[in-house]
């Protein structure tokens, strides 16, 4: 079984969680963007969360199902349809051989993903099927690739109320190993400014734009090059904020003001382009706090998945359907 | 060096680490110290530990804070420290030298000339230093497989670049801080471009996926652009007509 991508986006690629192990040699862990709409789709499609999933940036594509097929969207809403009838963002459906399903471009955020059964089955390098494209690792998927499932059916059907992470806000962050390098007027600055999610954005990092002059550490430019880890806010010598994010570099000598939470992520990957965002400093005990509710909600989510009703409105060829006696109602709905 | 004070030095990087840094500049004790503390504590850590690594002169530990809090890992790490003296660790075992055919300057470096200014020198001056400096892989990151490379000496200790290079190829061969980074792939940098060779650090195709192993040490002899160009078209193994022995002793 698998999905022909017919036509697609320029920035979609398979991701899982990641490839842990490889930092010793200066391989980033990649993995999705939004690790929170990973494990929703595999909640929706009951199966676990290490799955890899298509990684849609901005917009998806066309693809046409070789035989029956369980799938799922989740993150960025995106605009969807099987066949020319519209299908839920946030759910699972049935694909029956030959169906078409066409995703447009990102309604509010920016990453979406599509979830197929078991997974998608790609041959895993260094053991992970994620690509890091910076890494030259896996590639883009191109119009005429296949998708192939791995083992398992999944379900279909059902539906998950998701977060509202997708027009910027507040990251929450902690102070890390170069912070002191910045005075504390700075670190006041930090957080009473209003960012702009700037349009220089991938998967590596994304440039964040303000009002004003630039944030700036003593001796910037000539720190020894540190360990940097996905999250980390590094002031390159322009004074710009970038927010590093999962095909990051593994180490770098710009120096890092703070580090975004990681449950905070998902929120800033999602902003798109001038989105407005700030940075709110939490101390490490609250953050570990706060992580450790978000990892709570990821293992609950199996459990809020919930049968997806269809409206009427985006069944097709509705009058095919034998409805209660054969009778249709238009006005007796919903009562 | 003062980091009998100061150092040996534990700190939270992000919410799922521990770096312990040998010192606050790159010097030859704090990268052999943060080499051989690593590979130490790599064979008696605590469950929980998730990956490893180095950078010039610290080791770093990701681990889950959820199932292994902060202060159980910083006292295990605590009480490796406490069992000798890193910064006189021997080198790790099983180094190499390597010999890398380089063009310096051209367009196919063309920041040379500027590199050297800075320095003090004339381009001809800078490159028959560069090309007989001998370097050793001081930590492999930013990209895969990707060395940083010292140390250079004292002249070559430049700033680097406050606006990006858009991009460098892979191969290049850049300059800041007395050190040289060859780059595994193409890349933004703010390091300047004085040199280029054709090989590739990282072979994602190939058995051995990463060329260099820290410790390894290099030297960037130059050839002519005619020279490097035949290197390049006859390159099947990304070694770019590099040679490679073992260091012994």
């Amino acid at each position: 079984m698998s999905l022909i991508a017919h036509s697609i986006g320029p920035a979609c690629t398979i991701q899982d969680q990641g490839r842990p192990g490889y930092l010793d040699q200066g391989l980033s862990r990649s993995g999705a963007a939004d690790l929170l709409a990973l494990h929703e789709g595999a909640a929706l499609l009951g199966q676990r969360p290490d799955c890899a999933a298509l990684e849609m940036a901005g917009f998806g594509g066309t693809f046409e199902a070789t035989q029956e097929v369980n799938i799922a969207l989740t993150g960025a809403p995106m605009q969807a349809s099987i066949d020319g009838a519209q299908a839920a963002w946030n759910a699972s459906h049935v694909l029956t051989g030959g169906q078409v399903l066409t995703v447009g471009a990102a309604r509010q955020g920016v990453y979406g993903y599509l979830h197929l059964a078991g997974g998608i089955g790609t041959k895993p390098m260094l053991g992970s099927r994620s690509a890091h494209l910076t890494a030259k690792v896996g590639k883009t998927v191109a119009a005429g690739d296949l998708l192939p499932t791995g083992a398992g059916h999944g379900q279909a059907g059902f539906k998950i109320g998701s977060p509202d992470r997708f027009t910027g806000g507040t990251l929450r962050v902690i102070a890390s190993v170069q912070t002191s390098l910045f005075s504390a007027a700075t670190l006041d600055r930090l957080e009473s400014t209003a960012f702009r999610r700037g349009a220089r954005a991938n998967r590596m990092g994304m440039q964040l734009d303000m009002e004003g002059q630039g944030f700036a550490a003593e001796g910037q430019l000539n720190i020894l090059s540190e360990v940097i880890t996905p999250g980390d806010i590094q002031m390159t010598g322009s004074g710009n904020p970038f927010i590093l994010l999962p095909e990051c570099q593994t180490t770098g000598g710009y120096p890092r003001i703070a580090t975004v939470i990681p449950c905070d992520l998902p929120r800033a990957v999602q902003a798109p382009a001038g989105a407005s965002l700030r940075f709110q400093f939490v101390s490490l005990e609250d953050a570990l706090a706060l992580q450790a509710a978000f990892e709570a909600e990821l293992a609950r989510l199996p459990g809020r998945v919930e049968p997806l009703v269809r409206d009427p409105h985006d069944i097709a060829d509705l009058l095919s359907y034998q409805l209660v006696s054969g009778v249709i109602s238009a006005t007796d709905q919903g009562d | 060096m003062t980091h009998a004070d100061a150092f040996p030095l534990i700190r939270p990087l992000g919410l799922d680490g521990l770096l312990v840094s040998f010192s606050d500049t790159m010097s030859e004790p704090a990268n052999r110290a943060a080499l051989a503390f690593r590979e130490a504590a790599r064979l008696d850590l605590p469950d929980g530990v998730i990956e490893t690594s180095t950078s010039l002169a610290s080791a770093y530990f990701r681990f889950d804070p959820l199932t292994l809090p902060h202060s159980e890992l910083r006292a295990a790490l605590e009480h490796l420290l406490d069992t000798r003296d890193w910064y006189t660790a021997p080198l790790p075992e099983g180094r190499r030298l390597w010999r890398v055919p380089t063009v310096y300057g051209t367009e196919r470096a063309p920041q040379l000339d500027e590199a050297a200014a800075l320095a003090g020198l004339s381009p001809e001056e800078a490159v028959q230093r560069l090309r007989a400096s001998r370097v050793r892989v001081l930590t492999i990151g930013f990209a895969p497989g990707q060395p940083y490379l010292g140390s250079l000496g004292p002249e070559f200790d430049i700033p680097r670049q406050q606006d990006l290079t858009p991009t460098v190829p892979a191969g290049a061969l850049v300059l800041a801080i007395s050190q040289f980074v060859l780059f595994s792939g193409a890349a933004p940098t703010g390091w300047r471009h004085v040199g280029q060779t054709a090989f590739r650090c990282f072979r994602p195709d190939q058995e051995r996926s990463f060329a260099l192993a820290p410790g390894d040490e290099m030297i960037f002899p130059s050839v002519s652009p005619e020279e490097f160009s035949e290197i390049e078209a006859r390159d099947r193994d990304g070694n770019g007509g590099a040679t490679v022995e073992e260091i012994t002793a």
